[in-house]
Formats: structure tokens, C-alpha cells, sequence
């Protein structure tokens, strides 16, 4: 127990972040069947209205924030030491402060279900209620004077501080630690979408950290970057937030990629074709991201110039996303495809982010966004694009790297029934989306009149949602019963190209007993000019250093919710409380004795 | 892998169009700016099903081709192919100039100009209902715009409070209503009718409840209807149960919010000069008779989460709310 506490091994912190960002993955799609169950019908009454607007705004700050990023970040923190031939991330002890930064700062979102009778609420919960979008002014005191928004804003300024120092920790670690002889271009497709990601990790979050600390400054102490009544405008605050959404977009995405990438050329037996190609797209996906921002604000009223710009930057980057589906498609033609659980997932991954790409292209086009913005056909747009792209992706990644992260193999036949249940279970709740939002429901709205028409489209999708919720159940029981019954995994179960399948699954503390040395892009694939590399021997020499455990990025991480709970409760004292536990653990964690 | 899902959509959008039961319908437009929508759209999305029955197929015919099969030799390991690169970077590209000099165009025969002879309507939200002021006409009314089939309109659309969106879908496309700053959309509606349409912004907890009408009279019932607006409020004949209702609105809160002209200056509800000419109550929410009203009045907040018009205190009597109904009804 203490030693997991402790650890600073990237490959424990992988699994500590896996299992809580599938926890609150759990929790986001609870909020996301109560949703479902309201809309089920015209005029529902199973939630008032406050609670279904929390429902929806933490449904999609759960699973933005912490589902979706952290469940991408325990494949960055387990696979891609493994894939680039190290013995661990750059900083091990960081990679620690970051996984326990996520936990409290999640931790300190949700508490806000319960926390009604601290802050004397008339209901138990007062989680937010603004939207996982939070546009001003809305959020401001005047218009939401409860601590919902607060709650909000200082969790995710704590989250935002565990991604940014795991987005400098990737970057330091892929750029510092690969392998002798893997230069840039012989990278792993998923380590080289990682390094993407976190470059955009790092320059998209300060810009939400400014803007979150605008809304904390206008409403702790009475400042008006938002209050339109001392001549702000709010849509300061609409474009700090897309120009960090959209690359938060594509920070989502982005590592799905990356595995359909590994996936694809394993069970098709065929390299990954275009290599470079791919990953450009990738890089100048990740550039391209930075200039389509306004395409979320087309009916702010921007101006035909200014549509006329975004249109053409948003539609520009659906090029390097066709390239990618292209090569995808490539890399299965003449292959010798193996059904796997892990293909089935990413071909449904490449099946339907098409439909999502392709409805975002009708929206690209300002007109046409001005009937589908804000109803249903968005909803159903980004849920091809996130579920059917990034949350089928994950899952992908989970059949395909299971035994090497657990040792033992999921069972397929429960597998593909949980691919089938959620293929499904995803198209019956979210294609009736598109047609519910062209007959003009409205998102965000927590009931609607039966004179709309749509009751029945509602009805499919709810049980859509439901189907999904046994997909799940499906697979919590295909892991639950692998613990035990799970076929045990030899290092390589696939006959994958990349280094992690060197090495015994699960890896041992110091991964590789002889770090390899690289001579081609594919290394323990035969090619016309490389024998397959020699995998690293079973017994170690006997001096491996890896680092110790350590207490301090616990200590330092809980600092920040302290810190965090003194505007909450307008308590001064635990600011400075707050402030020196983060010091003192950054302190010891500094001068803390170098020792294996 | 995937099913073939081109025709269901087309036939389900052909039911869309030409079916009556959907008031909000993106599909059926009603104005030229929302038939300047559709077109588009259409365009775009035939584009779109071109290009997911065509990359559809090569993934379904890829996992069936090249399945693996026992005693099947090993595939050749090739590592890409520049021509093929280049084509199917260009011919996405290419499509997309067909989708973007259209988008272009309507961008800017959408952008919110009116004809001169225009009538033009300031739309202002608020939590959670909808102000329209006429102008030339020097009338205000609100949650249901009465508008003109003979002339274009042009609406300036803002907000007292945060961000809401006016959107009637039959008659074209949303526009955000923002604190602090004027948008403008323009359209001419090409048939008389009822619209229904609500607000798309998400504005707070009765987001969900700040519904809206257009009604599009023929010339000569606008005309009347203008008439009627102008008009001072009706006077409650005496010893009525209306003219007891009218005191009790001039010596309650009401007035504090309410104008009725004449009668009450308030401004911070909806002006209730002629609400009984109404068609709904409460932004949309219920037809205007007088069971709702009676029951809207007696406590707005549990019909509408966080309505501003909260429970009086003293709480009016039965009859007194009785009186009230006689009278806003009598407000033709």
C-alpha cells in the first residue's frame, strides 16, 4: 500500500491513473444516463431543472478533464517509456505530484455533489452548473452566486497544474530518453502523437489558466474582465476558452491516433503505411488546431470576414485528418488482418470519427452552423468525434496493451462482445441526435414540449445510452474475471514491432535489463534490409538504479486543494495553511536524499 | 463494420421536409434566409455521403479482403506511396473548394443587411423571456413577434443580462443576443403561420423554458395587430371582477415590474398592455387561459425554475388571483 503511495514508477502511476480516470469515467457516464433518462421523455421529471444543469456540465467536465485526458495520460505514463527504450520518465517525482494533483483536483470537483451543507445550500449538491464550456457572464457572482462556479474554476485551475507538469515531464522525456539509435523519425506512431499532445498541453492550458483566473479575480474580489455593465464583454472570455478548446480538442483526439496507429500495422501485419505522412498530419494537425477556434462562436456575430477565415481554416483541417483515415485504410489493404478485440475497436474508431469528421465539415460552413449550433446535431457530432473516435480508440488501446500492463490477456469472446454492445449502443443513442437537433431541440435543455416531435427520436437514444452502460458492465466483468481466469501473457501476445514487447509482461521495475539499441523504425519486425532486433535478456545485470519511493509530491500535491478550499470558504487562514504545505513539499522533495 | 446508413438518411430526410409535426424544423424552412441555409446544407451534405459511402466502403472492402486466412503468405511490408499521398491529400482539398465558395457566399448574403423599407425589431433577451420593441412603431411587446408577410425583417438582437440566442428555425438560423453588443439578422418570410422557436444559448436554470413565437400576419393583420398594440389598455367595465383584479395589480408587486400602460411603469418583466392578446404565457410555456395563469401568478418559480416573478408575500388569496386572471385576460 504505502509502496504505491509512494511510488514514483511510471508504470504504477500509469495504472493509478488508469483506474481512477476509469472511476470517474464511470461517474461521467452515471451523469450522462441521468441525462438520457430525463430526456427520455417530453416534459421528464426525474431531475429538476439545476440538477440536470449540473448533470450536464459535470458529465462534460468529468469526462474532459478527468476521464478521457487522464485514461490517454496512463497509456503516455506506462507505454511510452517502454516504447522509446527507457527506464522511466524524465522525472519521476513529478510524474508522481502529477497523478496525485489529478486525484485531489477531481477529488475536489465531485465533492462538490455533497458539499451543499457547507456553503448552507438548500440542497445537498452545488456542483457546478455553468456548462463544461462556462461562458461568461453567466458565471460571474451576479448571475450564479452560489459556490458552483467556484468549485469549478479552482478545480480545474489544480488540473490544469497536473497536466501542465505531465506535459513538460513527456516532452523532456521523449525528446532526452529514447534509446540509443531511435532518432525522431524512427519513433513509435503513439509516443510521437504523445509528444504532440503535450506540446499542445502546455501551450493550451495557460491560456484557460488566465482566463480562469480572470473569472477567480472578477469574482473573489470585484475586478470586471467579464462584467459587461463596467464595459467588458464576455467574449473575452469565449475566445481565451476556444482558443484552449479547440487544441484541447485535438489533446483528446491526438492519442487515440496514436494507438489505431499501433493497433492497425500489428494485426494487419503490415507496417504502418506512410509513416512519415502520419505523423506530420499529426504535427500539423496539432498546428493547425491553434486557428479554428471561432468556428464554436460562429453565431456570436464575428462579422462575414471573420466566418469567411475560420471557415476556411476549419475546413482546411479536415485534409490532414482524411490523409490519416487514407493511410489507416492503406495500412490494412494487402494485410493479413487478425480480428482482435483491439482491431474491431480501431476500425470502429476509424468507422466512425469519418461520420464525426464529416458532420463537422457541415458545421465548419457558418450558415449551416447557424441552424446546427447549440442542438442536438452537435451533441451528436462530438460524440462521433469522442466517443466514436477517442473513447473507441482508448478502448482499443486497453485490449491491445492489457497484458503487458496486467500480464495476462482480456478475454476476447467477451471482448467483442463488448465491441458489438458498445458499436451498437453508440449509434443508437447519438445518429438519432443529429436528426433530433435539425428538428430544432435545442442542447443544454432539461426538458422540452412534446409539440417538438422529437419524443420518440429521444426514446431510441436513451436506450442507445443504456446499451453502452452494459457495454460497460461487459467489460468491468471481462476484467474483473481476467484478474483470475485471464490467459497469462507472454512478452509479446501480438507480435508487435515496437520495443515495449522486448520485455516480460509485466515489465519488471527497471524494464529493460539491457537497453536496446535501435537500427530501424520497426525493431523486432524482419524487413527487407533488418532482422528482427535480439529482445533484451530475462536476467539483469546486477546493478540496475531505479529511483525510490517518495513522499513529498503527496505532500506538495495536497497543498493545492487546501490552498483551493480558502476562496471557497472565504477562509484566510487556509490559503497560508495551503501555501506551506505546498512549499514544504517542494522543499523536501528538492533536497530529499538521492538514494536507489 | 458499418452499416450502410445513406438511405435511411435520405428517406428520413425527405419524411423531415415534407412532414408537418415538427414546429421547429430546421429542414422546412419559411423565409429566404432560411431557404439560403437549407441549400447549402444540402449541398454540403451530399458531399459529406459522397465521401462516407466512398472511404466506408474501402475500410469494409479492406477487412473483408484481406482477412486472415489460414496458410495465407505473410504481406509485403510496404512502407507507403508518394503519388497515392499527394492524391488523396488533393482530393479532399478539391472537395472542399466546391463546399467553401458556397459557404463564402451565403456568409455574405446572410450577413444581416435588410432592404431599406425593412421593419425593424430590437429583440432583447432576459432571463428567461424575450423584449420586442418596434421602433418606427413605438411598440413593445414581448415572447411573441408579430411581423409582416409583405416586408423583409430585420431584428437587432441583444441582451439585458447574459448571453441567450434568438433562433425561430423555420425562418433561419440563430444569432447570439450579448450584453453590450448589437447582431443582426435580416429574412423575409415567404408564408403567413405560427412559428415556434427558443432561446439556444444556454442562459441559466430555465434555459430550457425561454421559448418564443413569430407569428407572420398578412399585411392587413399586421396592420391590425400594430392597431391593437398601440392601443391604450382596455378599461375594466365598473363593478366587474376585471376592474377588482385591476386595483389589486395597482397595489401589489406587480407593478413594481410590469408595464401596463397607463396603469404600472415597471420594466423588469414583460410588458402586460395587451397580454391577453397573447397566444402563451410565461415565454411559451403554456397556453395563455386562464387555468395557467391563475396558476403562473399563484407561484411563477415552480413552473419556471428561478423566475424572477417569486411567490408574493403576503401570498394572494384564491379570489384575488381570480381578480387578476378577469383582468390581464380582458388586456386584448
Amino acid at each position: 500500500m504505502t509502496s504505491w503511495i509512494t511510488t514514483t514508477d511510471h508504470k504504477r502511476i500509469g495504472l493509478l491513473y488508469f483506474w481512477t480516470a476509469f472511476g470517474f469515467f464511470l461517474i461521467g457516464g452515471l451523469e450522462a444516463l441521468l441525462i438520457r433518462l430525463q430526456l427520455a421523455q417530453p416534459n421528464g421529471h426525474l431531475v429538476g431543472a439545476e440538477t440536470y444543469n449540473q448533470l450536464f456540465t459535470m458529465h462534460g467536465t468529468t469526462m474532459v478533464f478527468l476521464a478521457l485526458m487522464p485514461l490517454s495520460a496512463s497509456f503516455f505514463n506506462y507505454i511510452v517509456p517502454l516504447q522509446i527504450g527507457a527506464r522511466d520518465v524524465a522525472f519521476p517525482r513529478l510524474n508522481a505530484f502529477s497523478y496525485w494533483v489529478f486525484l485531489l483536483g477531481g477529488l475536489l470537483l465531485n465533492a462538490s455533489w455533497l458539499a451543499g451543507p457547507l456553503f448552507h445550500a438548500s440542497q445537498l449538491n452545488v456542483a457546478p452548473d455553468g456548462g463544461w464550456f462556462g461562458y461568461a457572464n453567466l458565471t460571474e457572482r451576479q448571475f450564479s452566486p452560489g459556490p458552483n462556479i467556484d468549485f469549478w474554476l479552482l478545480g480545474l485551475q489544480i488540473l490544469g497544474i497536473s497536466s501542465l507538469a505531465a506535459g513538460f515531464n513527456f516532452i523532456v522525456t521523449i525528446l532526452n530518453m529514447r534509446a540509443p539509435g531511435m532518432k525522431m523519425m524512427r519513433v513509435p506512431t503513439f509516443t510521437w502523437m504523445t509528444l504532440v499532445t503535450q506540446f499542445l498541453v502546455i501551450t493550451a492550458f495557460p491560456v484557460i489558466t488566465v482566463a480562469l483566473a480572470f473569472l477567480l479575480f472578477d469574482r473573489f474580489f470585484g475586478t470586471h474582465f467579464y462584467v459587461t455593465q463596467a464595459g467588458a464583454t464576455p467574449l473575452l472570455w469565449q475566445h481565451l476558452f476556444w482558443l484552449f478548446g479547440h487544441p484541447e480538442v485535438y489533446i483528446l483526439i491526438l492519442p487515440a491516433m496514436g494507438i489505431v496507429s499501433e493497433v492497425l500495422p500489428t494485426f494487419a501485419r503490415k507496417p504502418l503505411f506512410g509513416y512519415t505522412v502520419v505523423v506530420f498530419s499529426g504535427v500539423l494537425i496539432g498546428f493547425m488546431g491553434w486557428g479554428v477556434w471561432s468556428h464554436h462562436m460562429f453565431s456570436v456575430g464575428l462579422g462575414p470576414i471573420a466566418d469567411s477565415v475560420f471557415a476556411g481554416t476549419t475546413m482546411l483541417i479536415a485534409v490532414p485528418t482524411g490523409v490519416k483515415i487514407f493511410n489507416w485504410i492503406a495500412t490494412l489493404w494487402g494485410g493479413d488482418i487478425r480480428g482482435t478485440t483491439a482491431l474491431h475497436f480501431a476500425v470502429g474508431f476509424i468507422a466512425m470519427f469519418i461520420i464525426g469528421g464529416l458532420s463537422g465539415v457541415t458545421h465548419a460552413s457558418p450558415p449551416a452552423d447557424l441552424q446546427q449550433t447549440d442542438t442536438y446535431y452537435v451533441v451528436a457530432h462530438i460524440h462521433y468525434v469522442l466517443f466514436g473516435g477517442t473513447v473507441l480508440g482508448l478502448f482499443a488501446g486497453m485490449y491491445y496493451w492489457w497484458p503487458k500492463m496486467t500480464g495476462r490477456l482480456l478475454s476476447e469472446p467477451l471482448g467483442k462482445w463488448h465491441f458489438w454492445l458498445t458499436f451498437v449502443g453508440m449509434n443508437v443513442a447519438f445518429f438519432p441526435m443529429h436528426f433530433i437537433g435539425l428538428l430544432g431541440m435545442p442542447r443544454r435543455i432539461y426538458t422540452y414540449a412534446p409539440e417538438l416531435g422529437v419524443a420518440r427520436l429521444n426514446l431510441v437514444s436513451t436506450l442507445g445510452a443504456i446499451l453502452i452502460g452494459v457495454a460497460v458492465l461487459v467489460f468491468l466483468w471481462n476484467v474483473w474475471r481476467t484478474r483470475t481466469h485471464g490467459r497469462p501473457a507472454p512478452n509479446d501476445p501480438w507480435g508487435g514491432a515496437t520495443l515495449e514487447w522486448s520485455i516480460p509482461s509485466p515489465p519488471p521495475v527497471y524494464n529493460f535489463s539491457v537497453i536496446p539499441t535501435v537500427a530501424n523504425r520497426l525493431p523486432r519486425w524482419k524487413t527487407e534490409h533488418h532482422e528482427p532486433m535480439r529482445d533484451p535478456p530475462a536476467v539483469p545485470p546486477a546493478t540496475i538504479h531505479v529511483p525510490g519511493g517518495s513522499w513529498w509530491p503527496l505532500v506538495a500535491a495536497l497543498g493545492l486543494p487546501v490552498l483551493a478550499l480558502a476562496p471557497l470558504t472565504h477562509t484566510l487562514w487556509l490559503a497560508f495553511l495551503g501555501v506551506a504545505i505546498l512549499l514544504l513539499g517542494i522543499y523536501r522533495w528538492a533536497f530529499e536524499p538521492f538514494e536507489a | 463494420m458499418s452499416r450502410r446508413r445513406l438511405w435511411p438518411i435520405t428517406i428520413a430526410l425527405g419524411v423531415v421536409r415534407c412532414a408537418g409535426p415538427f414546429p421547429q424544423s430546421t429542414l422546412a424552412p419559411r423565409s429566404d434566409f432560411g431557404w439560403a441555409i437549407d441549400h447549402l446544407f444540402t449541398d454540403i451534405f451530399w458531399w459529406a455521403a459522397g465521401v462516407f459511402l466512398v472511404v466506408e466502403a474501402l475500410l469494409v472492402v479492406a477487412l473483408i479482403r484481406f482477412r486472415h486466412r489460414a496458410g495465407k503468405p505473410a504481406p509485403k511490408p510496404t512502407h507507403g506511396h508518394t503519388v497515392m499521398e499527394i492524391a488523396w491529400t488533393l482530393a479532399p482539398a478539391v472537395i472542399l473548394v466546391f463546399v467553401a465558395v458556397p459557404t463564402v457566399r451565403t456568409i455574405f448574403t446572410t450577413s444581416g443587411e435588410a432592404p431599406a423599407d425593412a421593419l425593424k425589431v430590437d429583440v432583447i433577451g432576459h432571463q428567461w423571456w424575450w423584449e420586442f420593441r418596434y421602433p418606427e412603431l413605438g411598440l413593445v411587446t414581448a415572447n411573441e413577434l408579430h411581423i409582416p408577410l409583405g416586408r423583409a425583417a430585420q431584428l437587432s438582437i441583444t441582451s439585458a443580462d447574459v448571453i441567450h440566442a434568438f433562433w425561430a428555425p423555420p425562418l433561419g438560423g440563430k444569432r447570439d443576443g450579448i450584453p453590450g453588443r448589437v447582431n443582426r439578422i435580416a429574412f423575409r418570410a415567404d408564408s403567413v403561420g405560427d412559428y415556434s422557436g427558443q432561446c439556444a444559448e444556454f442562459c441559466g436554470a430555465s434555459h430550457a423554458n425561454m421559448r418564443l413565437r413569430v407569428v407572420v400576419d398578412s399585411d392587413s393583420g399586421f396592420g391590425r395587430w400594430a392597431t391593437v398594440q398601440l392601443a391604450g389598455p382596455a378599461t375594466p367595465a365598473p363593478g366587474t371582477l376585471a376592474e377588482r383584479g385591476k386595483a389589486i395589480f395597482a397595489r401589489s408587486a406587480c407593478l413594481g415590474c410590469h408595464t401596463i400602460q397607463g396603469v404600472s411603469p415597471g420594466v423588469i418583466g414583460p410588458n402586460l398592455t395587451h397580454v391577453g392578446g397573447r397566444t402563451t404565457l410565461a415565454a411559451g410555456l403554456f397556453p395563455n387561459d386562464s387555468a395557467h395563469l391563475a396558476s403562473w401568478i399563484a407561484d411563477a418559480p415552480s413552473l419556471k425554475p428561478g423566475s424572477l416573478m417569486t411567490r408574493m408575500k403576503p401570498p394572494l388569496t384564491d379570489p384575488d388571483i381570480a381578480a387578476l386572471v378577469a383582468y390581464l385576460q380582458s388586456l386584448k
